[in-house]
């Protein structure tokens, strides 16, 4: 791996920024005694354990408790009967999800009722003495026969909006079973398609997949006196407090969520989860109630958004791109979740970072009798960029123009606006892709059966700019940072404390994170859309501000007659340089004291433009095919991090590798299947993901441009990688052995039967009249 | 649990004696009875190596290994891997440490052990033999490339170069 890449700009940052110093967790993580939401607990607290539904889609006759309550160790049996205080529907942007089943099951694996017991044992035996008696109705688990005349219809009657929408809605005529629609378009795209000498137009379908936090979903909810505190493994805990003081009718201040060490999340910890269901189970319980999921549980709980796919793409015969459209179907699940802001999401991220005149996308989320749906990495953007980058391929194929040059023609140039009104590209992605272009040896000879590509994605990150932080400087000059992000392993509690010490001049030994905890850290939005770095760095940025600007103040009230100026690590009074603290203690008269630092971040000044910044990315993969088996291999990626400034560049290195590794998995063999009611292999045994045996060689770089918005030009990273190498990979494999598979995953019976077909009749199944030309210009 | 079974086992250098049910894993005797919380279960199902601990210095899955079987042998988590009386880190956890071997934390008890467990059958192992043997760990943050160097680093550091 290596760094520096390409020239840093502008002004030298403070110290520790741009070093990879020892992470802050490294010590507890490598010793055991970091400690995770599943490791706590507290006095008098009990266990639940949740009866799921056999059936896909059923009216609930009756449940019957009365044996369970009786059993050994049992403190409550709860259905959604015994929840008639508590509002029973959340859902951020749908009011549609239950805490428990009401009267209806709308996916095989639907919680309906729960045991709440001394043990886990007596509660899963109590669990079988529960009877419930359903009557099945009609079901659909396919999202495009959801939208049929005559489906069955999921939600019959229609839900309050949630509050945290933040996505907007296309006004169209709808399926009941659709929960969202949304649309993207401008210029237009019938007098680009009349001007077109080239359009290709095709279906593609990207997988559903699960993301799996290694650390199950697990929270632990206890009730004080009109007040309730809730350990939870999420990424979101500002919008769960939301949640939570809506169904419970408690004022936010009533609400604690606490948030301990992450064991992964990736976007499927983001959102409310089983935090409603754990507090109404302490709530009747009277005790305090951990509810801990197996790795089957939280499939059922949180799998991603597949999508089918109809994408056309219209080019000069020079190979302009004049127009792009594409039309998503996305199976959102039994319950909205985040799906109608994934779908939002995916009309802005399906068009890539190119320069077009004219632009449709819609996209629909849609209910379906399946688990719901959640954010997992990359969202929208991995289904959006597989359609269009497979499509960049096809052209070039077409046009006879090499894949590469195809990119270098439409590329947007940093500076230029994607779409009229849309944040100018903060990025420059015509130097990122010479660099992996000669990283990858993109062009040069390779083996038989071996075959390279470059796929390159834009997304618009960083989500909402609202966040806020508190830095308190102590008597003794050490550093508390206050500020709701969540540590999942990224390493934002590493980089935050680099920012706070790099801006106050503090070593970073004598600086202090503080957990996320809706008590006592201020209003962060979520930990998520790669916006930590960006948006937090900058509030905790101001907070240090706020705090030079108070001493500076303190200063000149000690000394009202000298020349009061700041300092890196202190105010020079006069001639004389004084720490910050000695500021504090003498402005107080005391031993003690400290100062408290404000930083706020909201919509204006460099965070008003939308998006807050561009997450590019540009990967390089060089892969082989096994014609025997099919078996696909990714032998080498490049991966390049467009990320403005990187403060700690090993961590930043590795959410790019880190990123790729996990991207592999639905481009090769990951993908959750429904058979008749029934998710069929939703367990780690079925359900494979990524070991070390497939490690491929990585190459990862860093591009730093001081080009972001951030602190010292920072901007997001984590889904560079992940987002552009199912295309690539797809693309990749068409360059070695000449099949054009527009689904994913490329498992190794599907590339064995395109290559049968191929050699029988030459010409791959699913490949279009493209396919006869054979493989592309790199193989 | 119509009997329980009394054990008794070394964990972490120190004498334990326990009675256990039958069905009682080691996984769950370690954080439940021991309150050692170092190791940690995901699948519970033995495909993930989270839950990996040594016993007689082989690597086990917790999750599925019976607390009863464990009788009479040495076990040792992720908290007995630095030395007992200074806390100093054991080689592999330095790698780890410098390397940033993790980010969530969740899969690295698991890494240690296997990691400890393979350099004491194999001191010097190439990157192939390193990859091999950890292809029983899952971690879904760092793509593994850290967690190979740093376990390659480790073999380095006691002098003999790895091949």
């Amino acid at each position: 791996m290596s760094t520096g890449h390409s020239p840093r700009l502008g002004v030298t940052p403070p110290h520790p920024i741009g070093v990879s110093v020892e992470r802050r967790d490294a010590v507890p993580k490598v010793t055991g005694a970091a400690t995770f939401t599943a490791d706590l607990a507290v006095p008098g607290m009990c266990h639940a354990q949740l009866l799921r539904s056999p059936y896909a889609h059923a009216m609930i006759r009756s449940i019957r408790t009365d044996r369970a309550r009786a059993m050994p160790g049992v403190v409550a049996v709860v259905s959604a009967g015994d929840l008639a205080d508590v509002d029973m529907l959340y859902g951020h942007a749908i009011r549609d999800h239950p805490i428990m089943a009401i009267d209806r099951v709308r996916f095989a694996g639907e919680p309906v009722a729960a045991v709440v017991a001394t043990g886990l044992h007596e509660a899963a035996e109590a669990l079988q003495a529960i009877e419930v008696d359903y009557e099945e109705l009609p079901f659909v688990t396919d999202p495009m026969e959801a939208i049929r005349e005559g489906a069955p219809v999921i939600h019959p009657t229609a839900h309050e909006m949630g509050n945290q929408r933040g996505f907007a809605e296309a006004d169209v005529p709808r399926h009941p079973n659709v929960s969202s629609a949304s649309r993207h378009a401008f210029g237009d795209v019938a007098a680009a398609l009349d001007r077109a000498d080239l359009v290709i137009e095709n279906d593609y379908e990207y997988p559903m997949i699960y993301a799996y936090a290694m650390e199950p979903y697990v929270a632990l909810a206890s009730w004080g006196h009109r007040s309730l505190e809730i350990w939870t493994s999420t990424q979101h805990p500002f919008l769960i407090q939301e949640e939570l003081a809506r169904c419970f009718r408690l004022p936010l201040s009533a609400i604690s969520v606490r948030v301990a060490y992450i064991g992964g999340g990736y976007g499927t910890k983001g959102y409310t989860k089983i935090e409603p269901l754990t507090a109404a189970l302490a709530l009747r319980a009277r005790r305090p109630v951990r509810l801990a999921l197996t790795v089957e549980e939280s499939i059922l709980t949180a799998r991603s958004v597949p999508a089918r796919i109809w994408a056309r793409s219209a080019f000069s015969r020079d190979g302009v791109l004049l127009s792009r459209e594409a039309r998503f179907h996305m199976d959102g699940g039994a319950y909205a979740e985040n799906s109608p802001r994934i779908a939002f999401r995916t009309t802005r991220r399906f068009a890539g970072p190119y320069r077009m005149e004219a632009l449709d996308v819609q996209a629909w989320s849609i209910y379906t009798n399946t688990a719901p749906s959640s954010s997992y990495r990359g969202l929208g953007s991995r289904q959006g960029t597989f359609a269009g980058e497979t499509q960049l391929d096809e052209a070039a194929e077409r046009l006879g123009i090499d894949a590469l040059d195809l990119r270098r023609i439409n590329l947007l140039r940093p500076g230029e606006r994607p779409w009229p009104g849309a944040r100018p590209l903060d990025a420059d992605l015509h130097a990122d892709l010479e660099i992996v272009a000669e990283r990858l040896g993109y062009g040069s000879p390779l083996p038989r059966d071996h075959g390279r590509a470059i796929c390159l994605s834009s997304a618009d990150g960083g989500a909402e700019p609202t966040s806020s932080a508190l830095v308190r400087l102590h008597a003794d000059g050490s550093v508390t940072v206050m500020c709701g992000s969540a540590e999942m392993g990224q390493g934002s509690s590493t980089v935050l404390a680099q920012i706070a010490a790099g801006e106050l001049g503090t070593p970073l030994e004598s600086v202090r994170l503080l957990n996320s905890d809706t008590s006592t850290t201020p209003y962060d939005r979520s930990t998520g859309a790669s916006r930590t770095t960006t948006v937090m760095g900058l509030a905790i940025q101001r907070a240090a501000a706020d705090i030079r600007e108070q001493l500076v103040g303190w200063a000149r009230d000690l000394e009202p007659e000298a020349d009061v100026e700041a300092e890196p690590a202190g105010v020079r009074i006069g001639d004389r340089s004084v720490p910050w603290h000695e500021v504090v203690t003498r402005w107080f008269g005391a031993a003690g004291g400290e100062v408290v630092g404000r930083g706020y971040v909201r919509a204006e000044g460099v965070t008003a433009e939308s998006p807050l910044f561009w997450e590019v990315g540009c990967l390089g993969v060089e892969v082989s095919v096994e014609r025997e088996t099919g078996r696909v291999r990714v032998e080498r990626i490049v991966t390049l991090g467009d990320i403005g400034r990187a403060i700690h560049p090993q961590l930043a290195e590795q959410q790019d590798v880190g990123g790729a590794i996990m991207g592999m998995g639905p481009a090769l063999h990951e993908e959750l299947r429904y058979v008749d009611q029934s998710m069929v292999n939703g367990n780690l045994w079925d359900y494979r993901v990524p070991r070390t045996t497939d490690l491929p060689e990585i190459d990862a770089v860093l591009a730093e441009r001081a080009d972001g918005i951030g602190p010292y030009g920072a901007k997001g990273g984590g889904e560079a990688a992940v987002n552009p190498i199912g295309p690539a990979i797809g693309n990749a494999v068409r360059n070695a052995v000449g099949i054009r598979l527009r689904r994913l995953p490329l498992t190794a019976e599907r590339v064995w039967t395109a290559l049968r077909e191929l050699e029988s009749h030459g010409k791959a199944p699913t490949a279009d009249e493209s396919a006869e030309e054979g493989p592309g210009r790199d193989a | 649990m119509s009997h329980e079974i009394s054990i008794e086992l070394e964990v972490n250098r120190r004498p334990v004696q326990l009675v256990v049910a039958p069905n009682e894993t080691l996984a769950q005797v370690l954080r439940d009875r021991l309150s050692l919380h170092g190791t940690k279960v995901s699948c519970d199902a033995q495909v993930c190596g989270t839950c990996t601990v040594l016993v007689d210095g082989r690597a086990v899955s917790s999750c599925t290994f019976l607390a009863a079987d464990a009788s009479g042998t040495r076990v040792t988590s992720v908290e007995g891997l630095a030395e007992p009386e200074t806390g100093r880190l054991a080689r592999v956890q330095r790698a780890f440490v410098e390397r940033a071997a993790f980010q969530c934390g969740y899969c690295t008890a698991g890494f240690l052990t296997s990691a400890t467990a393979l350099l004491s059958e194999n001191p010097n192992p190439t990157r192939a033999e390193v990859v091999e043997y950890l292809e029983g760990n899952i971690c879904r943050c760092t793509g593994y490339e850290a967690i190979v160097a740093a376990v390659l680093d480790a073999a380095d550091a006691d002098g003999t170069p790895s091949t």
